[in-house]
């Protein structure tokens, strides 16, 4: 008998299954709104011609050495990295108490995050601290935080589905009362905007909340690296001990080469340093030392500045055809006369939207018009492209009027 | 402003030895230091040695417009868990035949032990509500523990291995204290090229544990880290994997590509489950799956593609395999070579070890005295338990480094 006889299956990540399903679909009509990393108007995947460029820098250079990389990461990587999210002129920077961890993308940044947090934060070893998630949020911050330990995950208020829209109410009211003191606040950097981070920057600071970032889209959200990077920067500026997660994957297109890095904010370099020696040994008890080649790829292009700018173009590319979709979808679904308020589909940034259709009617494109999306409503803009966007408003419109 | 850090009672973690060594070493100035501690295979000329088939296949992945950079799949790239599997069992193997052998990409290879450590914490044995032991063997790679402990292992116990006066593996003690483990203990075994001592058991010794592995119902798994850099021939170093697999046991064994690729950067690793029935691997994939969503949530595909690449192709292999000989062959040469030079020096203890022994790393059986006086007075920096990495013995070198050892034995300290 093997000593595996009782594991049972896990149950299926939907958004996997979607896919699968969506592959196994013959319909010609089919979209993909499921997936999770740019399509171009082709619906094809993109390299962005920077990375084409810096990979034959690299892949030429015969001076690069070939030894493991220093446990924290590439030095070049972890600086430029953290400049990026904090903005050059930081005085956090400058005052230097400001340190990166090069992680395995961004679960990997959010797992070094959450492994130092549940054994130094709020006492030792405090599994009982309280995270704070926002509702709704991507689900595996549920499952890098309880797998790190972390016994009471929390929701805060964020999104309203029948509101189609920010529940500012209820997401300042959290904060403000129910939110336990000492505990983890985990924000999505560039969903967190500017009004919203100004009130919840004031009750953090009250009621002594840690603020973890998620810095998934900064410069594909809004085409603006600095916009993008405008919660997070403010919430250092106010004088917040920080950590941000921050993944490459999406604005370097990247997504198989694991590029995240961990910036830890501190109030001064000597707790700094303390964090980072912690930091090594969690990260050498989990990956040893992390992978060279993307760290390196997005290290000579922050570094070089004919090369940033060239980035920069890429990204501001990638972000412009998604704002596009997003105005194209709201018009048509306005043109239509499609019941119900579709501003959110231009007020909501990054590739993701939450369309506040509701799981019937999801059934229905998915089954009848062969639309795919996740359960929740959510939608991928980049599936969306000038070829399938008519077919996709009217399948919703259809939905909408047809199902309640 | 807050008014303390939330930092403030997190201690500062005391530097890793091997860090101090390598920083000590590196403001040394002295023109004959030597730094024998390493973990990278170094050439002659001091310097990480690159498989040129490893920078071919590079280049080739870098101009070849078809391939993307797309999320690859959780568990990794299909054709190289499949052929590193191969690579591990023989393609004919009984089990890859029934397909109840489980093969997860991972990043690097302590990435597998970790992983492997936390599928094992979870779901292993979950009608004993198994928690622990793991032995691992006196003396082990450094983060080896650390790791069982940061996946929660806390009852992490040492089997004794290292004869430190035969200069063998001591397999009566190593029995003995196997023999006394709690039924489901999990073992950590070096397939080959033991880290740090080069020491490892022969195909009889195999056998024989085989039997109080069975016995006792321990689970082994298994450390291969350099598969074909010990005997020079993949399938030799991998025979003890191969032979519990002949035998119907199930068995873990975590894997690394970095040293039979020059690939350290890349950190290409593998995690490898041999399960008794083909009706648990679905269920136990899908855990694995699971945990690598918190972990990781996807490897990196740079060094996977040039491993699956030379491994899918009868070329590259044939190349490979001889780059690998080749590797091998230097470590013995430079074995022997030392050997002869610590003979006629007329230097005291025992030391045909060398030669018997294959791989990168070997004990010298110095003590920590002998040791502290090598990095001060020679400038020559081994491990604390007096290990080296032969490969950083070179021609420059040789005279001066056996000079050391014999000065080391014999100089009143």
């Amino acid at each position: 008998m093997s000593v595996f006889s009782e594991v049972p299956q896990a149950a299926p990540v939907a958004v996997f299954k979607l896919t699968a399903d969506f592959r196994e679909d013959t319909d010609p009509r089919k979209v993909n709104l499921g997936v999770g990393a740019y399509r171009t108007d082709d619906c094809q995947p993109w390299v962005l011609p920077v990375v084409k460029k810096v990979e034959k820098i690299i892949v030429e250079d015969q001076s690069l050495n070939h030894e493991y990389l220093p446990i924290l990461g590439l030095p070049e990587f972890r600086c430029s990295a953290s400049k990026i999210a904090l903005g050059e002129e930081s005085p956090a920077i400058k005052e230097k108490r400001v340190g990166g961890v090069q992680c395995l993308g961004g679960t990997g940044a959010l797992k070094v995050g959450a492994e130092y947090l549940r054994r130094w934060y709020n006492g030792n070893n405090n599994t009982g601290t309280p995270v704070y998630v926002s509702t709704p949020t991507w689900e595996n911050h549920n499952g890098v935080f309880v797998d790190a330990g972390f016994q009471d995950i929390r929701t805060y208020r964020y999104w309203e589905p029948e509101k189609r829209g920010l529940a500012l109410g209820g997401f300042l009211a959290d904060l403000e009362v129910r939110l336990a003191e000492e505990s983890l606040f985990m924000a999505h950097a560039q969903l967190l905007c500017c009004h919203l981070t100004f009130a919840s920057g004031l009750s953090l600071q009250r009621r002594s909340l840690f603020p973890f970032f998620d810095s998934a889209y900064q410069g594909f959200a809004s085409g603006s690296l600095e916009k993008d990077a405008w919660a997070v920067r403010y919430f250092v500026s106010q004088g917040f001990e920080i950590f941000c997660a921050q993944s490459f994957s999406k604005n370097f297109g990247l997504y198989n080469e694991r590029v995240g890095n961990l910036t830890v904010v501190a109030n001064d370099g000597e707790n700094l340093a303390r964090v980072l020696s912690q930091m090594e040994k969690i990260v050498r008890t989990t990956w040893s030392n992390p992978p060279s080649q993307g760290a390196r790829l997005v290290a000579v292009t922050l570094t070089t500045p004919e090369l940033f700018e060239e980035w920069k173009g890429n990204v501001k590319t990638m972000a412009d055809r998604v704002l596009l979709m997003r105005a194209q979808l709201k018009a048509k679904l306005q043109g239509l006369g499609t019941p119900g308020t579709w501003d959110h589909i231009t007020q909501q940034i990054g590739m993701f939207s939450f369309t506040g259709l509701n799981p019937k009617q999801v059934e229905f494109l998915i089954k009848e018009k062969h639309v795919y999306l996740m359960a929740s409503g959510r939608i991928n803009m980049c599936g969306l492209t000038s070829k399938n966007i008519d077919y996709v408003a009217e399948s919703i419109h259809e939905a909408v009027t047809k199902i309640q | 402003m807050t008014t303390h850090s939330a930092f403030i009672d997190t201690p500062t973690l005391p530097l890793n030895p091997e860090t101090k060594l390598l920083a000590a070493f590196k403001n040394d100035t002295h023109p004959d230091k030597v730094y024998l501690a390493g973990r990278e295979y170094l050439g002659e000329d001091g310097q990480i040695s690159v498989l040129p088939l490893t920078w071919k296949i590079k280049q080739q992945i870098g101009s070849d417009p078809t391939l993307g950079t797309e999320y690859p799949p959780g568990l990794g790239l299909p054709e190289f868990t499949r052929r590193v599997t191969d690579l591990a069992l023989g393609k004919d193997s009984q089990a890859i035949v029934e397909n109840r052998v489980l093969g997860v990409q991972t990043v690097g290879f302590m990435g597998a032990v970790r992983l492997g450590t936390e599928l094992l914490r979870r779901w292993y044995n979950r009608s004993v509500a198994w928690s622990g032991p793991v032995y691992v063997a006196l003396p082990c790679h450094d983060s080896l523990v650390d790791t069982l402990k940061a996946a929660g292992i806390l009852d992490v116990r040492q089997y004794r291995y290292w004869n430190a006066e035969q200069r063998v593996v001591s397999m009566d003690k190593l029995t003995e204290d196997l023999e006394q483990a709690p039924e489901h203990s999990v073992v950590m075994l070096s397939a080959s090229a033991h880290c740090p001592t080069g020491a490892d058991l022969s195909q009889q010794d195999w056998s024989a544990l085989a039997e109080v592995m069975a016995s006792r119902k321990l689970l082994p798994f298994f450390l291969l880290p350099a598969q074909g850099l010990c005997l020079g021939d993949p399938d030799q170093d991998a025979w003890p994997l191969r032979h519990y697999a002949s035998l119907g046991l199930e068995f873990l064994c975590a894997q690394s590509f970095s040293h039979s690729f020059s690939l350290y950067g890349e950190r290409v690793g593998h995690l490898l489950l041999v399960l008794k029935q083909n009706s648990v691997l679905l269920a136990v994939q899908s855990q694995a799956d699971s945990l690598v969503r918190s972990l990781w949530a996807r490897p990196t595909v740079l060094g996977a593609r040039v491993v699956a690449t030379v491994l899918g192709n009868p070329a590259y292999l044939a190349e490979w395999r001889d780059a690998i000989r080749g590797l091998a062959e230097r470590c013995l040469l430079i074995r022997e070579q030392l050997l002869e030079k610590l003979r006629l020096l007329g230097t005291p203890g025992r030391w045909d070890h060398l030669t018997q022994q294959g791989g990168l790393y070997c004990c010298t059986g110095l003590n920590a005295e002998q040791v502290r006086f090598l990095a001060r007075k020679r400038h020559l920096y081994l491990l604390p338990d007096g290990c080296v990495n032969v490969t950083a013995i070179n021609r420059q070198n040789l005279e001066y480094v056996a000079e050391s050892i014999y000065l080391a034995l014999t100089s009143a300290l």
